[in-house]
């Protein structure tokens, strides 16, 4: 059976804060009725919590950290990983090893701890 | 009294960062620390002067300013439990007076944070001042001239994502120094810059924030003593610093580095950053980084005897150095400036007039413009300034530049005397 990653595009927002606990709501009951075809996902926190890497030169070189998230418009979102870190040091340390991360670039965001 | 307020203020700053540094690791969150040192910073206000300041500052604010967060937490509730009893458990033992290198390794934590490079520069700089400095969000607003709440947003912004991103609170590895140090030392070299150009705002209520960056060299040379280029740049910053009340004249005039007056150049401080960059330049062993090479160069000005009597060969030999460092058009430029004094105004043209990219640069057209004047070819360099001026200079520097080019203006003015 085919897998699809639906994506979701909206609002930038702390889903955590208690002003957005309808949406969330919404969210549990879709989850709830999706169950049987969800096999993962998650919230991610706002976008000030961003950090976006790059690594200049291929494989192994430099390494170029910047805060914020990626804002180009020629590059598209083409896939990703949810890494289980101890911190963001560690996530930037295995994100920098993306192929993405010298054929594009990887932005790097925290989840929302239900 | 003044004074002794002066030096309590002065104490509690220090070892206020100290306090902060220890309480954020011993709380692991930056919000809470602070506001703790803040509520130890008031208590020691109050006792202090009356009492006398206790045999170990740092030690006395960092207990008082736990049990000051006990309290905020006790009141505030809404944390997790988990982190309450995260607060709770924090053994007074363990905070009180942690010993000379514990101190140590959480200022490194602390500053390794702040200036982490998932952080924006900008970001990094107010939260070095807040913390590592102990400005308030007021001062560090005055400082670079924006509105508190700009500031206050900015800084909240930064801590929320140490927190959220979970920005680790420890010391990077030696192997991850490399990587991790030059965004410390371009935060302290950010702040210096700021205090040496600023030339608007009212510098009386302004902190000063070539003392700021001073203060953050010194820190890092106390924390981390090995690093060529710490001692580099509190060498750079102390030289160049040395010189600071020759700069300008009485009415805010630049005065240039030939016309300014050597005896009233710091000159306690200049033999100190002398001093450093050799230390400096004797532990990189034959290989100096970029602020070495710099404060090299600062201090071949700082201690010649007259503009004319300057080791320019060595200088420029130094930026041949900084090039191949660093290429960069204006490091060129700077190198040029000394070839017009090894070699003459023509030679020097020649490569400032090979730079490219250059051209909304107003030193750009103003150098361009001192060795048009030197060659004789007053016309065109009174060309150079009018495109210097054109590039938005600050006030002092537009003055300058006004002077010049009525000076070079006067000069080939139809029936004039040529002098």
């Amino acid at each position: 059976m085919p897998t699809y990653a639906a994506l979701i595009y909206g609002e930038d927002a702390d889903w955590g804060a208690p002003e957005h606990a309808g949406q969330m709501a919404e969210y549990a009951a879709f989850g709830e009725a999706a169950g049987p075809v969800i096999t993962g996902g998650a919230a991610l926190l706002p976008t000030s919590t961003a950090t976006t890497i790059e690594v200049r030169g291929g494989k192994g070189g430099d390494l170029v950290t910047l805060d914020g998230p990626f804002a180009e418009t020629k590059e598209v979102l083409g896939g990703f990983y949810l890494l289980e870190c101890a911190d963001l040091d560690e996530a930037i340390s295995w994100a920098a090893q993306i192929p993405g991360a010298w054929h594009g670039r990887i932005e790097v965001r925290p989840v929302l701890a239900m | 009294m003044t004074n002794s307020n002066d030096r309590l203020g002065e104490l509690l700053r220090v070892e206020g960062g100290r306090a902060l540094a220890t309480l954020t690791r011993v709380l692991g969150d930056l919000q809470l620390a602070e506001d703790a040192v803040q509520d130890a910073i008031v208590v020691a206000l109050e006792r202090w002067p009356r009492d006398g300041a206790p045999a170990n500052p740092a030690g006395w604010l960092t207990v008082t300013g736990r049990n000051k967060a006990l309290d905020r937490v006790r009141r505030e509730g809404r944390r997790s439990e988990k982190e309450e009893a995260a607060v709770r458990e924090t053994t007074p033992g363990e905070a009180t007076s942690p010993s000379g290198s514990a101190v140590r390794d959480d200022l490194l934590r602390l500053i390794f944070t702040c200036c982490h490079p998932a952080l924006g520069p900008d970001a990094r700089v107010a939260l070095s001042l807040r913390t590592l400095c102990g400005l308030t969000t007021e001062q560090i607003a005055r400082a670079f001239l924006v509105p508190e709440s700009t500031m206050a947003q900015r800084l909240v912004r930064a801590k929320k994502k140490i927190t959220l991103a979970a920005i680790p609170y420890r010391v990077p590895a030696d192997h991850e120094l490399p990587d991790r140090l030059p965004a410390v030392l371009a935060v302290v070299y950010a702040v210096f810059n700021e205090g040496h150009t600023a030339s608007s705002g009212d510098t009386l209520l302004r902190i000063d924030l070539c003392d700021e960056s001073l203060r953050l060299a010194r820190l890092l040379t106390e924390v981390l003593p090995d690093e060529p280029e710490v001692l580099g740049l509190l060498a750079l910053l102390l030289l160049s610093d040395a010189r600071r009340d020759t700069r300008v004249d009485p009415v805010g005039d630049l005065v240039l580095l030939a016309d300014q007056d050597r005896s009233r150049w710091d000159h306690r401080q200049i033999a100190e950053g002398e001093a450093l960059v050799e230390v400096a330049l004797r532990r990189s062993a034959g290989d100096p980084g970029a602020y070495q090479l710099q404060a090299a160069i600062a201090a071949c000005h700082a201690t010649a005897p007259s503009f004319a009597a300057t080791d320019w060969h060595q200088i420029e030999l130094l930026y041949r150095h900084l090039e191949r460092l660093h290429p960069s058009p204006v490091v060129s430029l700077n190198r040029a400036v000394a070839v017009a004094e090894v070699a003459g105004p023509s030679s020097a043209l020649e490569l400032v007039d090979a730079l490219p990219g250059l051209d909304r640069y107003h030193l750009w057209h103003a150098t361009r413009a001192d060795l048009l004047r030197r060659l004789g070819r007053d016309a065109d360099a009174a060309a150079s300034l009018r495109a210097a001026l054109a590039c938005r200079p600050s006030a002092p520097e537009r003055r300058f530049l006004e002077r010049r080019l009525s000076a070079v203006a006067v000069a080939t003015a139809p029936g004039s005397d040529p002098r």
